[in-house]
């Protein structure tokens, strides 16, 4: 057996392993989509109280969009968090499989389920609101997500470190960075209504860009040539924050191990 | 006290040797060849709590040898270091002194070596407790590189063995009792075929029947694998029983090493004691398991 072909089938154990859970909590997989769908709705009918249909639209955009961020976001962030509340961190971090194929697996399955509970959500809103789709430009909303996708795996990558290191905190952590990110994003309104400062966080936030081309692409019809503005910092945030995150894993992996901190607590 | 076990297995993994030829030796005596199991050399590990607390010492300058095919236990109080041994042993704590080889492997720099080398039975049985028994070793079989059709034959024969049937592998971890749970974190190791299995309190906390099922099929896995096995335990029966050699650990040091007759016949010489591992343990350390235990409970307990 060649080396990738044990990489690939260790990433695959991830995948696997996560579809089997997602089975396993079927009630509270339910559960979220429904508490998903009820948000995305409520954010959704300020628009139509407006009765402004491109405000609508914007809103449903934002929480459609939010909504597949945020679960690949908080998937690939809680993998160490899991493994510490179910007591197999230790178990994982023992078997001969390299810390990327690991990470591989993890957001492989992470961008497959945002993209199941999207679609899912995507079809409920579309089934509420008469949404005037002709204008837009599916090609330039599917791009700017793959790229921008990169850039939220890197960045997810980074906040799974937090657990890794502190043993309580750190999951409380993870969540904090989703909200802040959330909130400088401009995920329902123009990042312009933000104070000066949070205007220049929203600069430094993926979600930003990403959300900004989408409603582009799909509001105005614009093409990928025209969005170039939001591609190239996705493309460099996604080339710096995949390896960068790899790396500061690595290293806190080090440091969890010189501390004692992978030993089950709780 | 010995302890007879109690019900024979359904099927066996022992292969008898055929008539007219002798048995063969056990794995523990026969000739040495290659590199030691385990060697460890002056290993230290401390843990530091805060800036203004001092440190605390798991394991202090301990040196161990370990040969291919032995059963070798490690005896200690709780906070003795002996959890904290396995964990450098499996990769997951870093040494602050010293040298650990497995096979030849060098724990710090050959890890990934290594981590193919060995698996580990915790005294958790750590498993997502939602999963069935077999999503729980599938997931343990990709990691390891194992094809998952061979895996399932393999996990179905290990658990069988166990006493675990066909019917439970499909239903939750979380419905199963500690002692099968234990089990089917035993099959795991077992399906990875590890060369050093590290066995950490495997028998803590499990009923009696359970604890004989485990101890009687680390006696089988002696008789017919090649593997080496570290156990450690407070079981002082389970030590006498099943170890080739025996070392007790008392903060973090190696205060006595040798075989249990070698262990009981110095304590009888050197001591006046009655030969037996409660006395051995007791000369020691100073203090026998019983106290440790009931200080145990009494902290639980409030």
């Amino acid at each position: 057996m060649t080396a990738v072909t044990r990489e690939t089938g260790a990433a695959f154990a991830f995948v696997e392993r996560n579809f089997n859970l997602s089975r396993r909590y079927w009630g509270w997989e339910l559960a979220f989509l429904v508490y998903a769908i009820a948000g995305a709705l409520a954010i959704s009918f300020i628009g139509a109280e407006q009765g402004d249909q491109r405000l609508t639209f914007s809103l449903v955009i934002g929480a459609i969009f939010w909504n597949y961020l945020s679960t690949v976001f908080s998937f690939i962030a809680e993998t160490i968090a899991w493994e510490r509340w179910e007591g197999t961190l230790e178990y994982t971090m023992m078997a001969p499989v390299r810390r990327a194929s690991q990470l591989l697996g993890s957001t492989s399955y992470a961008l497959l389920y945002g993209l199941v509970h999207t679609t899912v959500i995507l079809v409920v809103l579309t089934l509420f609101f008469e949404l005037d789709l002709s204008q837009a430009n599916f090609v330039t909303a599917a791009g700017i997500m793959a790229i921008g996708s990169f850039s939220i795996v890197g960045i997810g990558i980074m906040a799974a470190i937090l657990p890794l290191l502190y043993v309580e905190r750190g999951a409380q952590m993870t969540f904090v960075i989703q909200s802040c990110l959330l909130v400088v994003s401009g995920v329902y309104y123009s990042v312009e209504v933000l104070p000066e400062w949070m205007q220049v966080l929203a600069r430094l936030s993926p979600a930003t860009y990403i959300l900004d081309g989408v409603r582009r692409g799909l509001l105005d019809g614009a093409t990928l040539a025209d969005v170039w503005y939001d591609i190239w910092p996705l493309a460099i945030m996604g080339a710096v924050l995949i390896p960068s995150g790899l790396w500061l894993f690595g290293r806190a992996e080090r440091y969890a191990k010189r501390t004692g901190k992978l030993k089950r607590v709780g | 006290m010995s302890v007879a076990v109690t019900h024979e297995p359904k099927t066996s993994l022992v292969v008898p040797a055929p008539v007219g030829e002798p048995a063969p030796l056990p794995l523990a005596l026969r000739p040495l060849a290659g590199p030691p199991a385990l060697l460890l050399e002056d290993v230290s590990k401390r843990f530091v709590l805060g800036r203004k607390k001092k440190p605390v010492v798991a394991i202090e300058r301990v040196s161990l040898r370990v040969e291919r095919g032995q059963i070798y236990g490690v005896l200690g109080a709780n906070g003795s270091g002996k959890s904290t041994l396995i964990r450098l042993v499996s990769t997951l704590l870093t040494l602050d002194r010293g040298r650990a080889e497995i096979f030849g492997h060098d724990v710090e720099r050959e890890e990934m070596a290594v981590k193919r080398l060995i698996n580990r039975v915790s005294v958790d049985a750590a498993f997502f407790k939602k999963l069935s028994p077999y999503e729980n070793l599938a997931f343990a079989a990709r990691l390891y590189g194992l094809d998952p059709a061979i895996a399932r034959r393999e996990t179905a024969r290990i658990l069988e063995r166990l006493g675990i049937g066909e019917r439970r592998m499909g239903q939750p971890i979380e419905q199963m009792s500690r002692g099968m749970q234990q089990k089917v974190a035993i099959a795991r190791a077992l399906l990875t075929s590890p060369t050093l299995l590290l066995l950490d309190e495997p028998t803590t906390g499990l009923d009696p029947r359970s604890k004989l099922d485990v101890q009687a099929f680390v006696e089988e896995l002696r008789a017919t694998h090649d593997a080496t096995i570290v156990l450690t335990t407070h079981d002082m029966a389970e030590a006498d029983r099943l170890c080739d050699r025996i070392a007790i650990l008392d903060g973090g040091r190696v205060v006595a090493e040798d075989t249990p007759a070698g262990l009981k016949a110095r304590v009888a010489r050197e001591h006046g004691l009655a030969p037996t591992l409660d006395n051995v343990f007791l000369a020691y350390t100073g203090r026998s398991l019983d106290e440790d235990v009931d200080e145990d409970d009494q902290e639980k307990n409030g």
